[in-house]
């Protein structure tokens, strides 16, 4: 079957369309006429603009900002289809794309759009969804924004909310991570209650000595083994109603809770020492190291602060040191002096 | 009005959903009412995030546990989380989310059909029931409600009081469970599309209305 033909005239008249029809199909739009006066405005871009724009030239109309040729209607008439970027003279805060097509009549009909600056002229100019042709999406565009910042706004507090969990958690955490001991935290407490419940105790600290160079020349994976096993080793030479805390990288603390005998202390610090330096193979190396230990002792109904004994057990474990490490010293009265004699005498050597 | 509610076993329920109940109780009712149904429901902590998915038996101990404190029942606390959802402050942004239908009730009722898509666009993991809107002619709509988690109808239809309200429009509504076979559906009688002043709705993000 044949197509009737349809020449140019008849295209033309089919899409001559009522200027009420424009309007409702395009209510952002407008034409130029062949003189470059602006002679019909949709109804929504009429509400936009606070001076009446029927009846002006190109310039006062608009300044054009992409492409920037454009400079009269012959310019717009030659963009045929193309995207023109500009602000309304008459609104010139609020950018504004088009899509122009020239007329038959030697005009140009301009379909308007707020592009991206569609939130805030919303706002500015108190548009309603009837002021949009229900074809356009910025309707369903504004309220996709709206959806999802309300959502990416209950996401924020959701993680703000894990995020206050996660670190009361970890505050709230009483054992060290790497070893399962305890940590300094618990130990802390724990010698609080030792004070506060009377008892005879004793607190040793204990430091390691060339823990650093395992971890410099075998890394980080050796120190870690490294600080496992003096873990085990501690826990086994201690009683389960001890308490043994890593309290620092490689510092550990001991709560010996009525076991104050000075030489048993010793005794068990020894063995501990011992274990501590036999060898423990690592790939094909072997790992390396010693201990020194401070220990104080605390014969029930103190007098002396948690801060008080844990400086006394330092001061001792500092004696190890410059006494030539690899060794326990229990506190006893005076030796804060011998160990500021040696320290003056002798910088404590670095590992 | 029957009142046959259909627990679905085993499903999940948004959080979204069940955080709006905790919000409804808790802005209505007072904290402690809201501890009082968390305990009965054994909720623990009692409280639910939005962003998370529950299981739904969770979600219908908590409605029991509310409808038993309020001594009420369960479908008209249901209708009054849509209420809530739509009225009160703390949950604006919902009202504004739904009166971007429309500049009327009327768009309002022509765009429902639309509304589960909306729904998605905001939350894509939130599972809501497909609404069909029957227009019968002298003002008469049904609204059917059709798929998962049949209490979603009790809400709509508070939620839809509180919109009518909100545009202005007179409307009178009777919600139906599903029975057997059918899905529930809303009977609505629009008797006047502008009875009463309408609050004022701008588009404008963040704006007042």
């Amino acid at each position: 079957m044949a197509l009737p033909r349809l020449d140019a005239q008849a295209l033309m008249g089919a899409a001559l369309l009522a200027p009420a029809a424009l309007d409702r199909l395009m209510p952002m739009h407008l034409q130029i006429a062949a003189d470059g006066h602006v002679v019909h405005v949709g109804p929504t871009l009429g509400q936009v603009s606070p001076v009446p724009l029927e009846g002006l030239g190109f310039k006062a109309l608009m300044g054009v900002l992409q492409p920037r040729g454009i400079q009269d209607l012959a310019g717009l008439r030659a963009a045929d289809g193309g995207q023109v970027r500009f602000r309304l003279a008459t609104e010139p805060e609020i950018p504004m794309k088009g899509l122009c097509v020239p007329t038959h009549d030697g005009g140009a009909l301009l379909n308007l759009s707020f592009g991206y600056a569609v939130t805030s002229a919303v706002e500015h100019f108190h548009l309603t969804c009837g002021d949009f042709a229900c074809t356009d999406l910025t309707i369903e565009m504004l309220f996709l924004i709206e959806a999802k910042s309300a959502a990416q706004e209950e996401q924020r507090k959701l993680n703000m909310r894990l995020q206050g969990d996660k670190q009361r958690a970890e505050a709230e955490a009483l054992s060290d991570g790497l070893t399962g001991l305890a940590n300094r935290r618990a130990f802390d407490a724990a010698l609080m209650r030792c004070i506060e419940n009377g008892a005879p105790f004793a607190v040793m600290q204990i430091d390691l000595d060339f823990f650093k160079a395992v971890n410099d020349t075998l890394g980080h994976a050796a120190g870690d083994a490294v600080l496992a096993k003096v873990a085990a080793v501690l826990k086994k030479e201690t009683r389960a109603s001890d308490l043994v805390a890593r309290v620092g990288g490689d510092e550990f603390s001991i709560l010996f809770v009525r076991f104050v005998d000075v030489g048993s202390l010793l005794d068990v610090a020894g063995r501990m020492i011992a274990h501590i330096e036999e060898p423990l193979p690592f790939g094909n190396q072997a790992c390396e190291i010693s201990a020194s230990i401070g220990i104080a002792v605390a014969q029930g109904a103190h007098s002396d602060t948690a801060a008080d004994l844990v400086h006394k057990a330092d001061t001792a474990l500092y004696a190890s040191k410059f006494a030539g490490r690899r060794q326990a010293t229990i506190y006893s009265q005076g030796l804060e002096e011998e160990v500021a004699r040696n320290a003056a005498d002798l910088p404590l050597p670095r590992q | 009005m029957s009142h046959n509610s259909c627990i679905a076993v085993g499903g999940i329920m948004h959080g979204l959903v069940n955080r709006s109940i905790e919000c409804f109780v808790r802005d209505t009712y007072g904290q402690m009412a809201w501890e009082d149904v968390a305990r009965c429901a054994g909720l623990e902590p009692a409280t639910f995030e939005s962003m998370l998915h529950y299981d739904d038996r969770l979600t219908h101990a908590v409605l029991e546990a509310i409808s038993q404190r309020l001594n009420k029942p369960r479908e008209a606390v249901l209708e009054d989380v849509g209420t809530y959802l739509v009225t009160h402050s703390n949950t604006k942004a919902i009202r504004r989310l739904l009166r971007f239908s429309g500049d009327s009730f009327g768009d309002f009722l022509a765009s429902l059909d639309d509304l589960p898509e909306r729904v998605k666009l905001a939350v894509p993991d939130l599972e809501f029931p497909r609404l069909e809107l029957e227009e019968r002619g002298n003002g008469q709509f049904c609204l059917w409600v059709r798929g998962a988690h049949a209490e979603f109808i009790w809400v709509i239809c508070g939620a839809m009081r509180a919109l009518a309200d909100d545009y202005g429009a007179l409307v009178l509504m009777e919600g139906h469970d599903p029975v057997g076979g059918t899905d529930g559906f809303i009977e609505l009688h629009l008797a006047a599309l502008s009875f009463a002043e309408g609050n004022a709705f701008s588009l404008g993000a963040g704006g007042a209305n």
